[in-house]
């Protein structure tokens, strides 16, 4: 089964700017690559990553094949209020993968 | 006169380098360099594009291109009134000249991404920002890749 891995703060102060790594397992299947016999592997790539902090986008990716296996995306956020940050990814073949991280503002 | 064995070793070693060439598109750089001033087209459309503000960082040597890391901060307040809308990540040399597209706003904090791509050759790797005021910075990077990823057509 598909799986992912996201690192945040636990807690952050009010207005800091944290900063959020996440991992997910994919091959990420360029659809250029050949079988020994000379057949083409089909595409098979995560096409989309969204981050929301309770509900509201905050980061989105859009990913082309040129991205590594195993797609890591490091960026930042501000704390704004406590509550969840929900980190999606979606991709071809019916892929997705959805982590839910609580944080504690103070 | 040639012998049975003799002719087939022949007959092989004319036909391997043919069908090889074959599969060679006699014009993959020019349709690369196409595809990538397409892609460029698309993201700035008639907008000037201004050197700065964008830092790229890439390793300048690269012995396996098939993971390689990659940012891109862009200096930017990231308030309301003036922050960065998007940044884009082409490259001149792989088969698709797309790598990333990054959509963000003053939520964001700062402008930055982190991740790891795939490259094809040596080649100039580029980053441009947009900005909320629609215009549009750029930065290049060189980099030289020694084993390279997704072998295929045009690199045997």
């Amino acid at each position: 089964m598909a799986r992912a891995v996201v690192t945040l703060p636990a807690t952050a102060r009010r207005g800091e700017i944290i900063e959020i790594k996440t991992l997910a397992q994919h091959a990420m299947e360029t659809g250029f690559r050949r079988t020994q016999i000379g057949e083409l592997i089909p595409r098979d790539i995560i096409r989309t990553f969204r981050c929301a902090y309770n509900g509201v986008e905050v980061y989105r990716c859009d990913l082309h094949p040129a991205i590594a296996a195993n797609p890591l995306i490091a960026f930042t956020t501000v704390a704004t209020e406590s509550g969840t940050l929900s980190f999606q990814w979606v991709g071809d073949n019916g892929y997705a993968v959805t982590e839910i991280a609580p944080i504690r503002v103070e | 006169m040639t012998t049975r064995r003799e002719f087939l070793v022949l007959a092989t070693a004319l036909a391997v380098p043919a069908a090889a060439k074959a599969q060679l598109d006699p014009n993959l750089a020019a349709n690369r360099k196409a595809a990538f001033q397409a892609a460029f087209k698309r993201i700035v459309g008639d907008s000037p594009v201004r050197p700065g503000r964008v830092k790229l960082t890439l390793p300048p040597l690269i012995d396996n291109g098939n993971s390689v890391p990659l940012s891109v901060s862009v200096a930017s307040p990231m308030t309301e009134a003036d922050h960065v809308k998007a940044i884009h990540v082409l490259t001149e040399k792989n088969p698709l000249p797309d790598v990333v597209s990054v959509h963000l706003g003053p939520r964001a904090g700062r402008a930055s991404l982190s991740t790891r791509v795939r490259l094809a050759d040596t080649q100039t790797v580029t980053a441009i920002a947009q900005m909320s005021d629609g215009s549009f910075w750029s930065d290049g990077a060189e980099v030289v890749v020694t084993l390279s990823a997704c072998l295929e057509e045009g690199l045997i």
